[in-house]
């Protein structure tokens, strides 16, 4: 066994500034690469965590026929008894909570300004709400007895330049297609951290919603929430009937999971690119060293080293070197996700859709998987690059080398 | 007894369209123990002889003979192997690997022929104090002066108890004073362990130190003669 390892170590303190550099590049690459991952993972996280908590919800209950683009309160739309349905959906295991929610288009004006909205009818009471019930900035959340009362979102109180206890008009859709106006109190403003989703949304209680569409005791669905998110079809399947069409997160969800997939291949050749140019690097600084040592290379030939020796010694040296690169990239790397996953990113209204939404926040998540998987490629892409310059010093014949001087 | 046999052997270099016959149906022996000076004028085809004895080089036509080894046809890894075992170099640029010590430099081709740590460590201090430089075992090349340089490489190519030392000018960048040392180790190791040593020189000084000369002059041989040195 010859003391590669020494001769390898020893080579790359020769040149200590310039392995120091190389292998820098190959650092920074690394970090770069676990901070875009993380970044990522912590967007699609967001993404999917909030459009479902908001919007989805793990599974709906709708009506066979029910058009979630319409948003038609029309009867034939509509659950009948949805109180009843949705306590029968609560008494499962796997349901963390199940609420009736109608849902119908409107318009809110207050002064000169009206602005499209969705008005959603909701049991006050439910744990389904709680992501605005926490989120409440202002006034009073709804109770079931409210009957005047109107929940807005920050970003339409904002621009309506409206407080609790302000008066603003609604205009529903109603169910037998015509449409009808009242005056209602802003009981309360929220914010649940998604712009997207809370300038387009206000909420009344369920049995206010449902006297003002002419819904009758009707509900547009009911909003479910699981345990663990990967019941759902087992669950979906348990409660679906012929009156019935149940949609899991992942059906209503399907631009989301698209964009996820597409962005896992993005992400994949953003790899591949980076590594590409620190492999570069690292193949540049061992050819500098191939042609700088082809005298000795030549010596080491002639006192009878072989070729696939040679090829060893310079992959040695590529190893140590990435060894050094990938270790500090990690730890740079981690850390970078591990700060960022605590403070975030503050992006503000990305003017997604009501199908993606995103907290305005994003927060880095490095899940360990993709760490090591981003480690380990990059340690032998750098390996692999490293093969060229370490073929080149064993081509060489050991005249030739002998005499380059 | 024989250790290296030349049969007119030829070595055409090609450059383009430009062929130089660097050395043209050479044949000789070379007898085990022999310390023979190459001379002849820069461009007679000292140095291109010796690769070919040392199994660097293959010749363009004719047949080389090492060891009882027949080198012509052997490939790129057969003729390491052949080197490792069999054939020690000397340069003229005191060809030692830089980031090594004096020691571990001698030590390397040892390593190479794996030899067990005692056996290396025992080897390797012999033969440091076979050239006088025990004491300076922990400098890099860097920190050594040409002649003690030099006497390192002496050392590092009898390592693996070569049967032949093939030295290409190995004085020639050195001043007399150490010149006339490597030229006294040399000889007192040919002496002490029978080993063959086959130096190119132009140097008078160091011709008259062979036992046999060989003259060559446009890749032939001209004259072979016995040598002044007893
Ligand atoms: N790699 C090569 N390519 C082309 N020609 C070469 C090559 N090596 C040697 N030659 C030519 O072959 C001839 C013999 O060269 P060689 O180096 O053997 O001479 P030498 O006797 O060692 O000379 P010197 O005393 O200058 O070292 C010269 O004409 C030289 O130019
Ligand atoms: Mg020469």
């Amino acid at each position: 066994m010859i003391h590669y390892v020494k001769l390898a170590y020893r080579n790359l303190g020769r040149h200590r500034r310039r392995s120091i550099l190389s292998g820098l590049a190959l650092a920074l690459g690394t970090a770069l690469l676990l901070f875009i991952a993380a970044f990522f993972e912590g967007e699609m996280r967001s993404a999917m965590e909030t459009t479902i908590r908001l919007n989805t919800g793990h599974l709906q209950l709708q009506d066979a026929d029910y058009d979630p683009d319409k948003l038609s309160v029309a009867w034939e739309y509509l659950i009948e008894k949805p109180e009843q349905v949705a306590a029968q959906i609560q008494t499962l295991d796997a349901v963390a909570v199940a609420a009736p929610r109608l849902i119908a288009n409107g318009i809110v004006s207050a002064g000169d300004e009206a602005v499209g909205v969705q008005i959603i009818g909701i049991a006050p009471e439910s744990k389904a709400n709680d992501p605005y019930r926490d989120g409440l900035v202002e006034g009073q959340f709804l109770t079931a007895e409210d009957r005047d009362g109107i929940l807005i979102g920050y970003p339409l109180a904002n621009s309506l330049g409206l407080k609790p206890g302000d008066r603003l008009s609604l205009l529903v859709n109603t169910a037998n297609g015509s449409v009808d106006e009242q005056v209602f109190t802003v009981r309360g403003i929220f914010s649940t951290g998604t712009t997207a989703y809370d300038k387009g949304v206000v909420f009344l209680s369920l049995a206010k919603a449902q006297v003002f569409s002419g819904a009758g005791d009707r509900a547009s669905l009911i909003f479910i929430l699981l345990n663990d998110r990967e019941q759902a079809e087992a669950v979906a399947a348990a409660i679906r009937t012929p009156a019935y069409q149940v949609k899991t997160w992942r059906q209503m969800n399907e631009l989301l999971v698209l964009v996820n997939d597409f962005s896992n291949a993005y992400l994949a050749v953003i790899n591949l690119i980076v590594l590409g140019v620190t492999a570069t690097v690292i193949v540049n600084t061992l050819l500098m060293s191939v042609f700088e040592r082809t005298r000795e290379i030549g010596i080491l030939a002639a006192i009878g080293m072989k070729r696939r020796q040679i090829i060893a010694l310079f992959l040695t040296e590529a190893a140590l070197l990435a060894l050094g690169g990938v270790a500090f990239g990690g730890a740079l790397g981690w850390a970078l996700s591990a700060y960022f996953g605590e403070v975030g990113f503050y992006f503000g209204d990305l003017g997604m859709s009501a199908q993606m939404l995103m907290q305005d926040r994003i927060y880095t998540v490095l899940t360990l998987e993709a760490a090591i998987n981003l480690i380990l490629t990059a340690f032998v892409i750098t390996l692999l690059a490293a093969l060229y310059p370490a073929r080149m010093a064993a081509r060489m014949e050991p005249v030739e080398a002998l005499r380059g001087k | 007894m024989e250790v290296a046999r030349l049969i007119e052997v030829t070595r055409i270099y090609k450059v383009g369209n430009v062929e130089t016959r660097a050395l043209n149906g050479i044949t000789t022996v070379i007898h085990e123990g022999e310390f023979t000076a190459l001379v002849g004028p820069s461009g007679s085809g000292k140095t291109t002889l010796l690769q070919l004895i040392g199994c660097l080089d293959r010749p363009t036509s004719g047949k080389v003979i090492v060891a009882g080894h027949e080198t012509t046809h052997l490939n790129h890894n057969q003729r390491a192997d052949l080197r490792r075992s069999t054939i020690g170099f000397v340069f003229q640029f005191f060809a030692l690997i830089p980031t090594l010590t004096a020691y571990e430099n001698v030590e390397m081709p040892l390593l190479l022929n794996g030899k067990s740590a005692a056996e290396r460590r025992k080897r390797v201090m012999e033969l440091l104090e076979a050239v006088g430089m025990v004491n300076r075992a922990h400098h890099r090349p860097d920190q050594l002066s040409g002649g003690e340089q030099q006497r390192v490489a002496v050392a590092r190519a009898l390592a693996p108890y070569p049967k032949i030392i093939l030295a290409d000018e190995p004085t020639a960048n050195l001043d007399t004073q150490n010149g006339e040392q490597v030229m006294e180790i040399m000889k007192k190791l040919n002496r002490e362990t029978g080993t063959t040593f086959i130096f190119a020189t132009h140097d008078p000084r160091v011709i008259k130190h062979a036992r046999r000369i060989i003259a060559l002059r446009d890749g032939t041989i001209i004259e072979d003669q016995p040598g002044e040195s007893p």
